[in-house]
C-alpha cells in the first residue's frame, strides 16, 4: 500500500485549490529553476534512474525515450508534445490530473522541455474534454501571469511556451504519429515508422510525445530524488501510478498506488470490493480496453505491473481497471469493445481497415449464437491476420480483446452456438 | 551503400534505397499495392510486408530505408501468411465483380490473388458496397471496388498539382472523393486510371469497349503537342481503341495529357476517306483519286513557277514535309512555310529548340518564363516544372498571361517592356536570375507568333547572355513550342527558300492574285479565308476547316495510321509507328505527294518510305539519330525592332481543342462543356 506521504498527485479528488495558489501550497512550482540548474542531460539521466515507465499505455522507459532526442539543437527546433487526448475506454486518469493538478502537467512540461532542449510545449487534449480544457487553459494564464511560462519560466532563463490544442475527438488521434499529424492540422492517421518523431515529428523537428501522467510526475520525481520514486514499486516496475477502476465494483474510483499492487488489494481496499462479493467475479480488463481480460482465477493473485501482466498475456496498458461479475454478458461486452475499435480505425491500412469490421461483425453474431463452431477459429486467425500487420497498434488494440476471450471464455462461445442451434432446430419443427 | 541481404543474396544498393528496392536489386519480387516509384511512400497496403532479422513483426518493405547489415527474408511462411492475410483482406469487400471490370486482364489485385490469395472465402458477412462519384467526363468510377491505396490521391496533391481528390471518412467507411463530387481539373487527370491497381477508376471513354488482350500494341509517339510524349497506341483492326503512355524518363516519364490520351475519338470522326473536288455549283463533291491528280496538275502546269506555295501544318511528318519540300523545289518555288501561326522563328537551330532538353528541368535553379502558359501548352512537362519547385521551391516568374501553373509563379505583367526591366536589372526577379547556377528561360509561342516575335526572341537571348542562361556545358535557353510538326519543319528546312514568300507573304501574295495554287498539308489554323483567290489543295486527314476552303481534298492519314518521324521541342528525332490502316481511299501523305510528283512529271528520286529517308539523312543527317537529342551550338538569332505595346498572351486559350483530331473528339467536347458546367455552378454558389 503506499504511504499518504509518498503520493504524488495529493489533489487527485480536487478536494483543494486547483488553482496556482493551491498548487503552491502542495509544492509544485517550488524551486523549479533550481532542478533546471541540474543541466538538460542530468534530468534525463535522473529519470532514467528513477526507472519510470512511460504511463500511457507501452511502458517504454521515459528517460530512455528523452535521450533519443539530438544532443544538439540543429536548424530545427524541438518539441515537447503532451498526449491528452486520453480516449481509452476504461481509463480516466490524465482527465483528474487536468482538472485537479494541472500545474503539476505544466511544471512537468517546463522540466522535461528543458531537459530535451525544447523551448515550446503542445498539449493536445481530447476533444470533448471540455472543461478540462478550460480548467488547464486558466491554469497556463496563470503560470504565466506568475512568470513561470514566457520568455524567463520560473526565472530559469529558459524561454518556454505551452500551447493547448484541442482535437476533435478521434481516438486515433492519441496515437504519437496521428496526434502529429492532427496537430499538423491534416486528417489524423499514423505515420509510418521511421522515421521516429526523435527524429522527424511535428513539423519535421525532432518532437517527443509524452503522456499527461508521465510528465505530470517528473517534477515530484526530480524533487525526492530518483531512489526515492525507485524505492516504490517493484524492479523494472518501479513508482507510483494511478489507477481507474470502474464496473462492477462498489466504489469506482481513480487512485494512486504503488506499482505491482495486488489486483485484489486494489479493488478490495480503494474500490470497496466486486458487487457481490470476491466470488461473483467474472473477469477483469486490467489496462484499458484493448488488453486482454483475465478470469477470475487469475485475477486472485495477479500484481498490477507491466511485467507481470504481460506474464499473464495481458498487459498493464493505461492501468484502467474494468472489473465485470457474474451478471455481465461478456460476449457482448467483448463486441462492443469490438465495435468501437471498427469505428475508430482511422482507414489508412487493410488489416484494420478491412479486419475490424469483419471481427466485429462475427462477434455480433457469436453474441447471439448465430456462427459455426469452426468460426470461433476462424475469428482467432483472423485476429491474428490483423496483429502486428498494420500501421500502428490499433490492429493490435483491435485483435487483442478478442483474443483473451476466446482463450478464456470458448466453452460460453460454444454454448451460445449449441444452444441458438437447438433453439432454431425447435423453431423449425414447429 | 548500404550492403544487406536477401533471402541469403548480398545486395548493394543506393544511399535512400528501400528494402523493397534491395528485394528488387536481388531478384526477389515483392508484391505492391500502394507504392510507386513516382509518388510519395504510403505503406497502407501491406501488401509488401517482409521479414527483418531481429524485429518483432514483419515490416513494410517500402517504406523501410535499407541499412548496413539488414537480413531479410521473403521466403518465410510468417510472410507467406502475412500476405495472404492481407490478399484476404483486401477481397473481402471487394466485389470480385472482374467478368464485367475494365481492369480485367490487366489488374493487379487480379494479378496478385492468383499468387496470394486463398482459392475459397471465409467471410459470411454483407459486403461493404460504396456509392460511386462522379469525377468527370474522363475518369469511371466503381468506388465498391476501391483498396484505398491512395495512389490516385498522392498523383493529383503531388504530381499534377490539384487538391481535388483526397479521402473522407474513417475505418471502413473510408472513400476516395473529389470532395464536391466536380469533374478533376487538371490536364494529367486521367493518369490515375493507370495508376489505379484494380478497377475502382477505370477509363470512361473506351468504357467495356475491348478486352487488353484483344488488342494490338504499337509503340509510337504523340503529336498533341510538341512534347512528343511516347505511347502506344491499342488498336483492334482499323480502330484506335485507346492510347497508354510509355515509359521514357527523358520526357514524358510515365505520364501523358489527358488530349494525348483521350483525342483519339476524333480519329473516328469527320475524317476524309475520299478524295473531294469543288464543282461548278461551289460544293465539295466526292471524286476519284484520278480525277483530282488531273485537276490539280492542270492548274499546276498552267501556273507560273512563283505562283506556286505550300504550307504544312502541326501535326505533319517529317517525310512528307521533305517531299513536299522537294516537289516545290523541283517547281521552282521557295514558298514554302511550316509556321502556321507566323511564328519568327528559324535559322540558328539553338534559337528554336529546348535546348536543355525537358529532363534539363531537373537542374534549373531558377526559371524565367516568357509568353507560355506551360500548364496547356506542354502538361507533362509543366509537371516536371511542379516537381523541381516542390523539390527546391525553384523560383518561377511569368511575364505572359496569369495562370494558375500548379506551382508558385512571380507574375511580373505582361507588358514585353518587362524584358527590358529584367535585362537591365530593374526587375524583381533579376536578383533571382543572377543567383541562380542554372538558370533557365522558355520562350513561348505567345510572345513569337506576334508581330515584333522577332524583337522579343532577341531580347530573351540578350537576356540569356546578361544572366548567364548559356554557358559552363548548360543551356538554360528554351524554346517551348506547341505544333509537333515544327522543329522537324524547321530542321528540314520546310522554310521560304531563295527569296520565298512565308505565310504572311503568301497571304499577301494571294490577296493580290499573284499566287495561283496553295499546296495545304495538313494546314488547319490558317487564314484561308485569305487565300480565297487562289486554288487550294488540302491533302490532310479531318475534314476541317482546312479542307472546308479547299478547292481539291486530297485524304491523308492520322498520325496513329503512318510510319513517321517527328522531332520534338527538345530536337529529339523520334519515330511513330503504324497502328492502323488510313480509312477508305486515304493514303500515306508521303505517297500521295510522290503519285502527284508522277503525275507532274516529276522525279523526286524515290519510291519507298525507306528510299525517302535515305534522302532525308542525306540532307539533314541527325534525322537520322534515332530517340537522341542532337545539340545546337549557341548562335546568333532574333531581331533588334522595337516592341510593341500589346500584351503577352499565352498561344493557345484552352487545352481540349487545338487540332483538327481534337476538335473532333467527342470527348474533349465532353470536358470542354463540364468545366463549363462546374464554372458555372461554382459561379452561381
Amino acid at each position: 500500500m503506499l504511504k499518504d506521504e509518498d503520493r504524488i498527485f495529493t489533489n487527485l479528488y480536487g478536494w483543494a485549490d486547483p488553482g496556482l495558489a493551491g498548487a503552491k501550497k502542495r509544492g509544485d512550482w517550488s524551486n523549479t529553476a533550481k532542478i533546471l540548474k541540474l543541466g538538460h542531460d542530468e534530468i534525463v539521466e535522473r529519470v532514467k534512474a528513477s526507472g519510470l515507465r512511460g504511463r500511457g499505455g507501452a511502458g517504454f522507459p521515459t528517460g530512455l525515450k528523452w535521450s533519443f532526442m539530438p544532443k544538439e539543437v540543429g536548424d530545427r527546433p524541438h518539441f515537447l508534445v503532451v498526449n491528452a487526448d486520453e480516449s481509452e475506454p476504461g481509463t480516466c486518469k490524465d482527465r483528474d490530473i487536468i482538472r485537479n493538478d494541472p500545474h503539476k502537467l505544466l511544471e512537468g512540461c517546463v522540466i522535461a522541455g528543458f531537459a530535451m532542449r525544447a523551448h515550446a510545449a503542445y498539449i493536445y487534449i481530447r476533444g470533448e474534454f471540455v472543461n478540462e480544457a478550460r480548467r488547464l487553459q486558466s491554469a497556463i494564464d496563470e503560470a504565466y501571469a506568475a512568470g513561470l511560462l514566457g520568455d524567463n519560466a520560473a526565472k530559469s532563463g529558459w524561454k518556454f511556451d505551452i500551447y493547448l490544442h484541442r482535437g476533435a475527438g478521434a481516438y486515433i488521434c492519441g496515437e504519437e504519429t496521428a496526434l502529429i499529424e492532427s496537430l499538423e492540422g491534416k486528417k489524423g492517421q499514423p505515420r509510418l515508422k521511421p522515421p521516429f518523431p526523435a527524429g522527424a515529428g511535428l513539423y519535421g523537428c525532432p518532437t517527443t510525445v509524452n503522456n499527461v501522467e508521465s510528465i505530470a510526475v517528473v517534477p515530484t520525481i526530480l524533487r525526492r530524488g530518483a531512489d526515492w520514486f525507485a524505492g516504490l514499486g517493484k524492479d523494472n516496475n518501479t513508482g507510483s501510478k494511478l489507477f481507474c477502476i470502474s464496473g462492477h465494483v462498489n466504489r469506482p474510483c481513480n487512485v494512486e498506488e504503488e506499482m505491482g499492487i495486488p489486483l485484489r488489494d486494489l479493488i478490495e481496499k480503494h474500490a470497496g470490493g466486486v458487487r457481490g462479493g470476491w466470488d461473483n467475479l467474472l473477469a477483469v480488463i486490467p489496462g484499458g480496453s484493448s488488453t486482454p481480460l483475465l478470469p477470475q482465477d487469475v485475477c486472485s493473485t495477479i500484481t498490477m505491473d507491466f511485467d507481470a501482466l504481460k506474464d499473464a498475456g495481458t498487459g498493464l496498458g493505461t492501468a484502467g481497471v474494468i472489473v465485470m461479475d457474474k451478471s455481465t454478458d461478456i460476449v457482448k461486452a467483448i463486441s462492443r469493445l469490438s465495435y468501437f475499435y471498427k469505428h475508430e480505425s482511422c482507414g489508412q491500412c487493410t488489416p484494420c481497415r478491412e479486419g475490424t469490421g469483419w471481427m466485429w461483425r462475427m462477434m455480433e453474431r457469436l453474441v447471439r449464437g448465430e456462427a459455426e463452431i469452426h468460426e470461433i477459429d476462424t475469428l482467432e486467425q483472423v485476429t491474428r491476420q490483423v496483429e502486428g500487420h498494420t500501421i500502428c497498434a490499433l490492429g493490435d488494440a483491435a485483435a487483442w480483446p478478442i483474443q483473451g476471450l476466446i482463450k478464456n471464455f470458448r466453452p460460453e462461445i460454444e454454448r451460445r452456438i449449441v444452444a441458438h442451434r437447438a433453439a432454431s432446430a425447435v423453431e423449425a419443427a414447429e | 551503400m548500404p550492403k544487406l541481404t536477401v533471402n541469403g543474396v548480398e545486395v548493394e544498393v543506393e544511399n535512400g534505397a528501400t528494402v523493397l528496392h534491395a528485394c528488387e536489386e536481388a531478384g526477389v519480387e515483392v508484391p505492391r499495392f500502394c507504392y510507386h516509384d513516382r509518388l510519395s511512400i504510403a505503406g497502407n497496403c501491406r501488401m509488401c510486408l517482409v521479414d527483418m532479422e531481429r524485429a518483432p513483426k514483419p515490416v513494410a518493405s517500402c517504406a523501410m530505408p535499407a541499412g548496413d547489415g539488414m537480413v531479410i527474408r521473403t521466403d518465410t511462411d510468417r510472410v507467406k501468411k502475412a500476405r495472404e492475410g492481407v490478399m484476404e483482406f483486401l477481397l473481402i469487400n471487394h466485389p470480385l465483380d472482374c467478368p464485367i471490370c475494365d481492369q480485367g486482364g490487366e489488374c493487379d489485385l487480379q494479378d496478385q490473388a492468383m499468387g496470394y490469395g486463398y482459392d475459397a472465402s471465409r467471410y459470411e458477412e454483407n459486403k461493404r458496397a460504396v456509392e460511386d462519384k462522379n469525377m468527370g467526363p474522363l475518369i469511371s468510377t466503381t468506388m465498391t471496388r476501391c483498396i484505398h491505396c491512395t495512389r490516385c490521391v498522392r498523383f493529383a496533391t503531388e504530381i499534377a498539382g490539384v487538391p481535388e481528390l483526397g479521402a473522407i471518412g474513417r475505418g471502413e467507411s473510408m472513400e476516395i472523393t473529389t470532395y464536391l463530387e466536380k469533374t478533376l481539373v487538371s490536364e494529367l487527370s486521367a493518369n490515375v486510371i493507370d495508376l489505379c491497381p484494380v478497377g475502382a477508376l477505370t477509363s470512361k471513354p473506351y468504357a467495356f469497349a475491348a478486352r487488353p488482350w484483344e488488342l494490338s500494341k504499337t509503340e509510337s509517339v504523340d503529336v498533341m503537342d510538341a512534347v512528343g510524349s511516347n505511347i502506344r497506341v491499342d488498336a483492334r483492326g482499323a480502330q484506335v481503341m485507346r492510347v497508354l503512355p510509355r515509359l521514357n524518363e527523358d520526357i514524358n516519364e510515365e505520364w501523358i495529357s489527358d488530349k494525348t490520351r483521350y483525342a483519339i475519338d476524333g480519329l473516328r470522326r469527320q475524317r476524309l476517306d475520299r478524295p473531294y473536288m469543288r464543282g461548278r455549283d461551289g460544293k465539295l463533291a466526292p471524286a476519284s483519286w484520278d480525277d483530282a491528280f488531273s485537276a490539280i496538275s492542270a492548274k499546276m502546269k498552267k501556273a507560273k513557277p512563283k505562283a506556286v506555295a505550300a504550307i504544312a501544318g502541326d501535326q505533319c511528318d517529317a517525310e512528307s514535309m521533305f517531299a513536299l519540300k522537294m516537289m516545290m523545289g523541283k517547281l521552282g518555288s521557295g514558298h514554302i512555310d511550316c509556321r502556321q501561326d507566323s511564328a519568327k522563328i528559324g535559322g540558328a537551330r539553338s534559337g528554336y529548340l529546348f535546348n536543355s532538353t525537358i529532363a534539363g528541368i531537373d537542374d534549373a535553379d531558377a526559371l524565367l518564363i516568357i509568353g507560355s502558359n506551360p500548364r496547356i501548352e506542354a502538361a507533362v512537362l509543366n509537371a516536371r516544372i511542379r516537381r523541381n519547385w516542390l523539390a527546391t521551391r525553384l523560383p518561377v516568374a511569368v511575364i505572359g498571361p496569369k495562370n494558375d501553373l500548379t506551382y508558385d509563379a512571380l507574375h511580373l505583367g505582361d507588358d514585353p517592356a518587362l524584358l527590358d526591366d529584367v535585362l537591365s536589372g530593374k526587375s524583381k526577379f533579376a536578383a533571382k536570375l543572377k543567383k541562380a547556377k542554372r538558370p533557365m528561360v522558355i520562350v513561348g509561342m505567345g510572345a513569337l507568333t506576334r508581330s515584333d516575335g522577332a524583337a522579343i526572341l532577341g531580347k530573351a537571348r540578350d537576356i540569356a547572355d546578361a544572366y548567364g542562361v548559356v554557358g559552363g556545358g548548360w543551356n538554360g535557353f528554351n524554346i517551348l513550342h506547341t505544333a509537333a510538326a515544327r522543329v522537324g519543319g524547321l530542321d528540314l528546312g520546310f522554310t521560304p527558300d531563295r527569296g520565298g514568300l512565308d505565310v504572311a507573304g503568301m497571304y499577301k501574295a494571294a490577296e493580290a492574285g499573284e499566287l495561283d495554287v496553295v499546296w495545304l498539308m495538313g494546314a488547319d489554323e490558317i487564314d484561308h479565308a485569305r487565300l480565297s483567290k487562289a486554288f487550294v489543295v488540302y491533302q490532310g486527314h479531318h475534314g476541317d476547316r482546312g479542307a472546308h476552303h479547299a478547292d481539291v481534298v486530297l485524304p491523308g492519314a492520322a498520325y496513329t495510321e503512318k510510319d513517321g518521324i517527328y522531332v520534338n521541342t527538345e530536337g529529339r528525332v523520334q519515330y511513330a509507328s503504324r497502328a492502323a490502316f488510313p480509312p477508305g481511299e486515304a493514303r500515306e501523305d508521303w505517297a500521295i505527294i510522290r503519285a502527284m510528283a508522277a503525275r507532274l512529271g516529276i522525279n523526286l528520286g524515290f519510291d519507298s518510305l525507306d528510299d525517302l529517308r535515305e534522302s532525308l539523312y542525306e540532307a539533314v543527317p541527325h534525322f537520322a539519330a534515332r530517340d537522341e537529342v542532337v545539340s545546337a551550338k549557341w548562335a546568333k538569332f532574333g531581331g533588334r525592332s522595337k516592341l510593341t505595346a500589346a500584351a503577352i498572351d499565352s498561344a493557345l486559350d484552352g487545352f481540349y481543342m487545338t487540332c483538327a483530331i481534337s476538335r473532333a473528339s467527342e470527348t474533349m467536347g465532353q470536358c470542354m462543356m463540364a468545366l463549363a458546367e462546374d464554372g458555372a455552378r461554382d459561379a452561381a454558389e
